[in-house]
């Protein structure tokens, strides 16, 4: 391997971290607060397809990064009401979102733009991206490194953050102190799904170009992996995530090489996950009211 | 003491299922409105739908065939929830018991040894996340989910590969005549009718077999399952390895039950989403295999429905799986019924 591909897989793997860490830092502010969801991948997917409708409507990529954000916003206030307000179970919602998505997704791309599976992007729709002699770089790489660092200051260095992760760890106290428990939590979990439908739309308008069915490939999981690895901080995830970046970058270079049959490797950054959390989830502790309906006494 | 007839109909439980059908109710309605916002016809959609799948034996037939796969992956959910884990892995599971009917058949054409080698391969995939989960403490949907990718490519690559059929490249190599599953008629082969006796076994050993209440009891409180003399971890080992075990039947039916010439096709595309759709089939079915024998026919239908929709109505067939998704949302909102009932009462006042 010569100095070139390595900094091509590196370029790559900056790119294919997006998702995975703002996914991440989401779901780590969400259960801060007490809220868990599975539906992240519905939440990826679907932002990727509406976001690539929202930029080639306006004809600009950062158009489709907002619209992305807003079905993000939408699915969060949805499980928000489901989970904090009508105190349901936390999973459930997320297997809907997820076989939701797997439904409007092949459906829009047909009924939308008459293609099967797969939509190519004009120009005019896709982000600008930096051109350097080893691969593209997109600005979106150094907004997800902001918004992981804004988000674990907000969350460890402020009174905010204190109150959010308050209503995760013990919400009776944080009752009793007069912290609006259902509010806290209802807009953790809708910031938590804003930034996976930003990292969605990123697929489509920015890093691929292209919306595909089944595009987001499990990464809402790998997301929720990580942010377990990282112990719920969302300036360990940015770490995380691009090591999980990595393996995928990693994986798509090896594949046109045909060392060994191109299943075998796109198989890695999936094995490589489950590696990593049978590793170190023994010591992974999660908020104590994670998950758990808070209903006042 | 006899009960009367009105005191036994008033001790079964309705409410859990006018909530699925409200729940079917408020699917069809969401996914007529997605229809019409895509220049659609929801009627002429929805009546081809129901004439597809009900208006004839052959509809009928291929209602009770699409049933099948989905009723067995559903009871591997349903299992799962019943002891207290959220098993995802269906859908790997199923791949497996499909490929191993494809090469245990090939090398002793018996339908018992096929079907056989399916559940286990079934289960064998099934063994990894329980093992993670009782001794790593890893959750399982992350796993199973890991696993679903990871069974995906392995199964992908020995379609292509070592068992793609060298005189038909677009398929795996056959199941042999005589390890077919007997038709019934119209196409229906005696899976559907092997499905039903494993939801009936299943609620069997659920309900009433001590181990089936241990593993019950270990989904609802791991203190009580123990002092039931049920290890909660066997509970949890036990719930992986027979939820395998019944997606590997599916999927090891899926390929068996079908006329000659069928086999598993290059891309996978005839294996792939039913453990998805399953885990859809058990919530609607309310995780009980009585109500997954239900909800699979129900789901059966819709499938069943779509070809003559897509040609009557031009209607893309995944519309379906939009309707699913809405389903089983509703499904999720806590106490529905009383909601519904609140809202009815508001109205007629």
């Amino acid at each position: 391997m010569d100095a070139g591909s390595v900094i091509s897989i590196l370029i790559t793997s900056l790119m294919a971290m997006v998702p995975i860490v703002l996914t991440s830092v989401g779901a780590a502010w969400s259960e801060r607060a007490g809220v868990v969801s599975i539906g992240y991948e519905g939440v990826l997917l679907m932002s990727a397809f509406f976001g690539a409708i929202f930029a080639e409507l306006a004809g600009s990529a950062v158009v489709g990064l907002l619209g992305g954000m807003l079905v993000g916003i939408l699915l969060g206030m949805l499980h928000g009401a489901l989970t904090v307000y009508l105190k349901g179970d936390h999973v459930i919602p997320g297997i809907g979102i997820n076989l939701l998505a797997m439904g409007v997704v092949p459906f829009g791309i047909l009924a939308y733009w008459g293609t099967a599976g797969q939509h190519q992007l004009p120009q005019d729709a896709q982000m600008w991206h930096l051109q350097t002699a080893y691969g593209d770089l997109s600005p979106m790489v150094f907004v997800t490194m902001a918004i992981a660092l804004v988000t674990w200051w907000v969350l460890f260095k402020t009174p905010l953050g204190l109150r959010v992760r308050s209503v995760g760890e013990n919400p009776e106290a944080a009752d009793a102190l007069g912290i609006n428990v259902e509010k806290y939590r209802f807009w953790s979990a809708v910031y938590g799904h804003a930034l996976a439908g930003l990292g969605g739309a990123f697929m489509s308008v920015d890093w691929l170009g292209l919306v595909h069915k089944t595009m987001s490939g499990g990464r809402g999981f790998i997301a929720l992996a990580n942010m377990v690895f990282s112990g719920w901080n969302p300036l360990v995830s940015l770490i995380g995530g691009w090591l999980f970046g990595f393996f995928d970058a990693l994986a798509a270079w090896l594949a046109p090489k045909h060392i060994i049959p191109g299943q075998f490797i796109l198989m890695l950054p999936y094995i490589m996950t489950l590696v990593i959390v049978a590793g170190i989830i023994g010591k992974a502790r999660p908020p104590k009211a994670d998950g758990k309906p808070y209903k006042r006494e | 003491m006899k009960r009367s007839g009105s005191e036994l109909l008033k001790s079964i439980n309705l409410r859990p299922f006018v909530e699925s059908l409200i729940a079917i109710l408020v699917g069809f309605i969401i996914g007529a409105i997605v229809l019409i916002a895509f220049g659609y016809n929801p009627f002429e959609a929805y009546y081809w739908l129901f004439h597809g799948a009900l208006g004839s034996t052959y509809g009928i037939a291929s209602t009770l065939k699409y049933a099948t796969p989905i009723m067995l992956t559903a009871l591997t959910f349903a299992i799962g929830t019943r002891t207290g884990i959220f098993n995802i892995g269906a859908e790997s599971s199923f791949y497996f018991g499909a490929i191993a009917a494809v090469i245990f058949t090939n090398i002793w054409d018996n339908m018992v040894f096929g079907l056989v080698m399916g559940m286990l391969f079934g289960a064998l995939w099934a063994l990894p996340p329980a093992v993670l989960k009782v001794y790593r403490g890893v959750h399982e949907v992350i796993s199973t989910i890991m696993l679903n990718w990871i069974g995906w490519f392995f199964v992908l690559w020995l379609i292509i590969g070592p068992y793609a059929n060298p005189n038909d490249p677009n398929k795996t190599i056959r199941i042999p005549v005589d390890a077919r599953l007997p038709e019934i008629g119209y196409g229906l082969s005696i899976a559907i009718v092997i499905a039903i006796v494993a939801a009936v076994l299943t609620y069997f050993l659920l309900w009433h077999t001590t181990t089936g209440f241990g593993m019950r009891a270990s989904g609802m409180n791991q203190k009580a399952a123990r002092y039931a003399g049920m290890n909660p971890k066997m509970a949890v080992m036990l719930s992986f390895l027979i939820g395998g075990l019944l997606s590997g039947l599916g999927g090891a039916m899926k390929i068996m039950g079908e006329g000659p010439g069928y086999a598993i096709s290059q891309g996978g595309a005839n294996i792939y989403g039913f453990g998805f759709d399953g885990i859809g089939v058990a919530l609607v079915g309310r995780n009980h295999p009585l109500g997954i024998i239900l909800s699979a026919i129900f789901f059966g239908m819709l499938r069943a429905g779509t070809a003559l929709m897509q040609v009557r109505a031009q209607v893309p067939l995944e519309i379906i799986k939009v309707i699913q998704g809405i389903i089983v949302i509703t499904v999720a909102i806590p106490s529905l019924y009383d909601l519904v009932k609140k809202a009815l009462r508001r109205g007629a006042a």
